[in-house]
């Protein structure tokens, strides 16, 4: 079976005055259906990353396959077809003067017949919950809402793979609770790649793998249990450090023996309680 | 923000709100087409009475169109005051020097004045009843013959769209950083023409950074969306004729009868 | 200094097609040296009410009392500075107000509108960089080709040059990676602690209220539905639930271990509480960890 994205010795430098290189000689491979993190802190190349594999940025060094299409110039729209990309500003990517206009955009640019894009729009609003405002105007939505939009424009055109650069970041908790929770509604019935940027736990524990990323270069990946395992230095990583690694670390220093592996809040309390009983 | 009012699109559900945006807009082009064709009281009446049933169907109060008026009151008058001292005819009730105060300059006075009124009056109308991006799309329907010479009738209809858009966003904008800097201590329209225009550069300078930061996400966006350029694209925003539409055009062909008759 | 709202209303666009409710009858004191925190979730009011702090948005209807000044709607736009001065003002993605040539030009813009001498500005601008730990290197540099955090903490700066007693923060952290907001939140806390400033910040990170607030203010629909301390607002998380708004982690993971069977009283806020409240059921009197 083909792999989702395959990214194979790729480097690249925003020009030739810049210190260095925003990617060093990075090497991974994304199955299909597989939902992967990337995390890192800023400017540690993870934006840069994530246009260079929809080709947005110039590619100079590596190979970037995806879903077996091999980048280049020449089949760019090609691989483009593939991914649908969710950034981090939710005004800056709304590009329909309403609700349904940004839905239909991707559809516009594909050329897909009038008939069939009212049909494509109207489903793609509902699996995001958003039928009720197709004609509203974006600013009359909050940040959260317009994010779904995107999404939605995003499903109109049924790629394999969504890529979210921290598309939750500017919003607030209940907005990203939602997004995130349309995500993984999507993920769940289209069994789509994704693929998210992110420095929120919540989203990163979502993920099957995490992948490291510093100073341009993958210096980690594992699943969200082994990587959490780093404790209160997942905060260099530019990843908050999930509560109970917290609670479990200051309990340790004061004493208390804990096992070493990452432990979720109800098998903190469960492994609490049974010191508890020791006594 | 308030002065912005002017020419902004208020939500309604009247007929004139309902009507077809290329019918208001080419309508409104017709209207200063044959308000010309007015040349005395009667057909100035007859114009008069057309206007404010469109006003009156259109259920918005008439302060609004007085307030369109205002910006441009010195122009107005200005433009009446050289037709009442500089026409010659008629009695002539007053002289001085190179000006004349005659019968035929105060009855042009008045009918040029009238006609300014009436012409803010019906754009005022299509503005306020029309919300902008439907008006985009009439504009893109009256440039589209203009395809046939090769202009990019959909590039700069998109650009168009794209940028009404964005007024709502760009105007917060500015109100922000406006308020972020007034918390800094600026004051903004005080002190000398030399202070205030001082004062525009830490507004400016933001507004152009931010403007330009998002011109550059909304590019990669569009980018990563398929979009490349107006070549084999859709359209998925369509118009479409009504009855009302037809009865519009009618009343139009009877009112440009009736002036005719009458002048 | 005080500052206390009285009967105050806040119409946007009042009379005119676009009015919207922004505040409702709001009743609140905010006292000279507390930590406010202002929580609601979207459209709730919490910057509008925030623009009345230093008279950017003068009350419809009410009196806004600021220390010996007093906003009412007739109030006039003159000699507002004085306020402007007292009450330091951080906006939302503050970093998009910089637009001087340098860092230190920009730090130094403030206190410069408020009639200081260009070189005692700039005295001002270095220790005040310094206060929120801008490295040197960057003083001279830019403003805009730093990081995102770095730009942020210019826009702080340059509010605190004003040497303010109260700092009044919009969502100050949002958009920032984690080790950013915690720098952010320390730094604030560092503020009021050694420098004595009255903090008003509006979050929606419950973690922080409960960490550094010492007084709480509820927003719903333009109105204040509850003021209090931390505790006493975090007692009810249902409530909180119901109104959308979260608890902190501590008070969330403390009744998952009463699930369990762990007895808390009260019930901590802070991962300090919660340690300090749980080792006494875990270890024997007398460090029996050394078993
Ligand atoms: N358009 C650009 N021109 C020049 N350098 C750039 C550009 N965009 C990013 N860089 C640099 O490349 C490096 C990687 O940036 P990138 O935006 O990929 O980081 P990131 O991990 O996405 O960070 P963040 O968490 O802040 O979004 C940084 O050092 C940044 O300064
Ligand atoms: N400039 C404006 N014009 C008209 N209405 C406004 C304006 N600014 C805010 N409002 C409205 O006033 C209400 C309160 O808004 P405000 O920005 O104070 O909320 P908030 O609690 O700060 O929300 P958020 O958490 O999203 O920042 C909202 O209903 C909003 O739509
Ligand atoms: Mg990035
Ligand atoms: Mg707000």
């Amino acid at each position: 079976m083909t792999k989702a994205i395959e990214v194979q010795n790729l480097s690249f430098r925003y020009s030739e005055e810049a210190k260095r290189n925003a990617i060093q000689d990075m090497s991974f491979t994304i199955e299909n259906d597989e939902w992967v993190a990337i995390i890192g802190h800023n400017g540690s190349g993870k934006s840069t990353l994530a246009k260079s594999i929809d080709g947005l940025l110039p590619l100079e060094k590596g190979t970037i396959i995806v879903n077996g299409i091999e980048l280049s110039e020449a089949n760019l729209w090609q691989v483009r077809d593939q991914i649908g990309m969710v950034f981090q500003n939710p005004d800056n990517q709304f590009v329909g003067a309403t609700v349904e206009d940004d839905v239909a955009f991707g559809l516009e640019n594909r050329g897909v017949p009038r008939a069939e894009m009212v049909q494509r729009v109207q489903d793609a609003l509902q699996r995001v919950n958003m039928t009720a405002f197709a004609t509203r105007e974006p600013a009359h939505l909050s940040g959260g809402q317009k994010q779904r939009v995107a999404l939605a424009g995003i499903i109109a055109v049924r790629p394999q793979i969504l890529i979210l650069d921290e598309a939750t970041s500017m919003l607030d908790p209940k907005g990203r609770q939602d997004v995130l929770a349309t995500i993984r509604q999507l993920k769940a019935e289209t069994h789509m790649t994704v693929l998210s940027i992110t420095h929120d736990i919540d989203e990163a524990a979502s993920a099957d793998r995490i992948l490291v990323i510093d100073d341009g270069q993958l210096k980690q990946q594992g699943t969200p249990a082994e990587i959490f395992r780093y404790g209160s230095r997942l905060i260099k990583m530019g990843l908050d450090v999930p509560y109970t690694a917290k609670v479990a670390e200051d309990l340790s220093t004061a004493g208390v023996a804990l096992p070493s592996q990452f432990l979720d809040e109800s098998e903190l309390a469960q492994t609490l309680w049974t010191l508890h009983s020791q006594m | 923000m308030n002065k912005l009012l002017i020419g902004r699109y208020i939500p309604g559900n009247s007929f004139v709100h309902r009507l077809d945006p290329r019918t208001k807009l080419l309508a409104s082009f017709y209207y200063i087409g044959i308000i010309f064709l007015a040349d005395n009281w009667q057909t100035y009446l007859v114009l008069l009475l057309f206007t404010l049933a469109a006003i009156a169907m259109s259920k918005i109060k008439l302060g609004f169109f007085w307030k369109g008026v205002r910006p441009l009151i010195w122009l107005i008058l200005f433009t009446v005051l050289l037709q009442v001292f500089f026409t010659q005819g008629g009695h002539v009730y007053w002289h001085w020097g190179i000006f004349t105060l005659s019968q035929y300059g105060l009855i042009n006075g008045t009918y040029i004045f009238v006609r300014f009124v009436l012409i803010i009056f019906m754009s005022t109308l299509l503005t306020l009843t029309t919300p902008p991006l439907a008006l985009a799309d009439a504009v893109e329907y009256i440039l589209y013959p203009l395809k046939y010479v090769h202009f990019p009738v959909y590039e700069v209809a998109l650009m168009l769209s794209i940028a009404l858009r964005f007024v709502p966003t760009l105007m917060d904008e500015t109100e922000k950083i406006m308020n972020a800097q007034r918390a800094r201590g600026v004051d903004f329209g005080e002190g000398s023409l030399m202070q205030r225009i001082k004062s525009l550069v830490p507004l400016l300078i933001p507004l152009f950074v931010s403007s330009f930061n998002r011109a550059d996400d909304l590019a990669t966006a569009m980018e990563a969306r398929g979009y490349r350029g107006g070549e084999g694209r859709s359209k998925f925003r369509i118009l479409k004729w009504h009855a009302a539409d037809r009865w519009v055009g009618l009343s139009f062909i009877v009112l440009t009868i009736i002036l005719i008759v009458l002048r | 200094m005080d500052i206390t709202f009285t009967n105050v209303d806040y119409t946007y666009q009042a009379n005119t097609p676009f009015q919207g409710v922004g505040l409702r009858d709001i009743n609140l004191t905010i006292h000279g040296g507390s930590y406010t925190a202002i929580i609601g979730h979207t459209g709730s009011g919490k910057s509008t009410l925030l623009q009345h702090l230093n008279a950017l948005l003068k009350p419809t209807a009410g009196t806004v009392q600021i220390g010996d000044r007093t906003i009412t709607p007739a109030t006039n736009n003159k000699n507002l500075k004085p306020i402007r001065q007292k009450v330091g003002m951080v906006f939302q993605f503050p970093e998009s107000q910089l637009f001087e040539e340098t860092v230190l030009k920009d730090i130094a813009f403030g206190p410069q509108n408020f009639g200081m001498s260009a070189d005692k500005a700039h005295q001002r601008a270095e220790e005040m960089a310094e206060l929120v730990g801008l490295p040197k290197e960057t003083w001279e540099q830019s403003p805009f080709d730093l990081s995102g955090g770095q730009m942020r903490r210019v826009a702080i700066a340059g509010v605190l040059a004003m040497q303010p007693e109260y700092l009044v923060l919009d969502e100050p952290s949002a958009g920032l990676d984690p080790l950013g907001r915690q720098e952010m939140m320390d730094l604030f806390n560092k503020l009021h602690r050694e420098n004595g400033l009255t903090i008003v910040l509006v979050t929606h990170q419950m973690d922080d209220v409960a960490n550094y607030a010492d007084q709480v203010v509820v927003m719903e629909h333009g109105q204040v539905i509850r003021t209090g301390t931390p505790r006493e607002i975090f007692a009810n998380e249902q409530w909180l639930v119901d109104k959308q708004l979260g608890v902190p982690k501590t008070t969330h993971f403390a009744e998952v271990l009463k699930q369990q069977g762990f007895q808390f009283e009260p019930l901590p806020l802070t991962e300090d509480e919660l340690v300090t409240a749980l080792l006494p059921q875990l270890l024997r009197q007398g460090g029996a960890a050394n078993e």
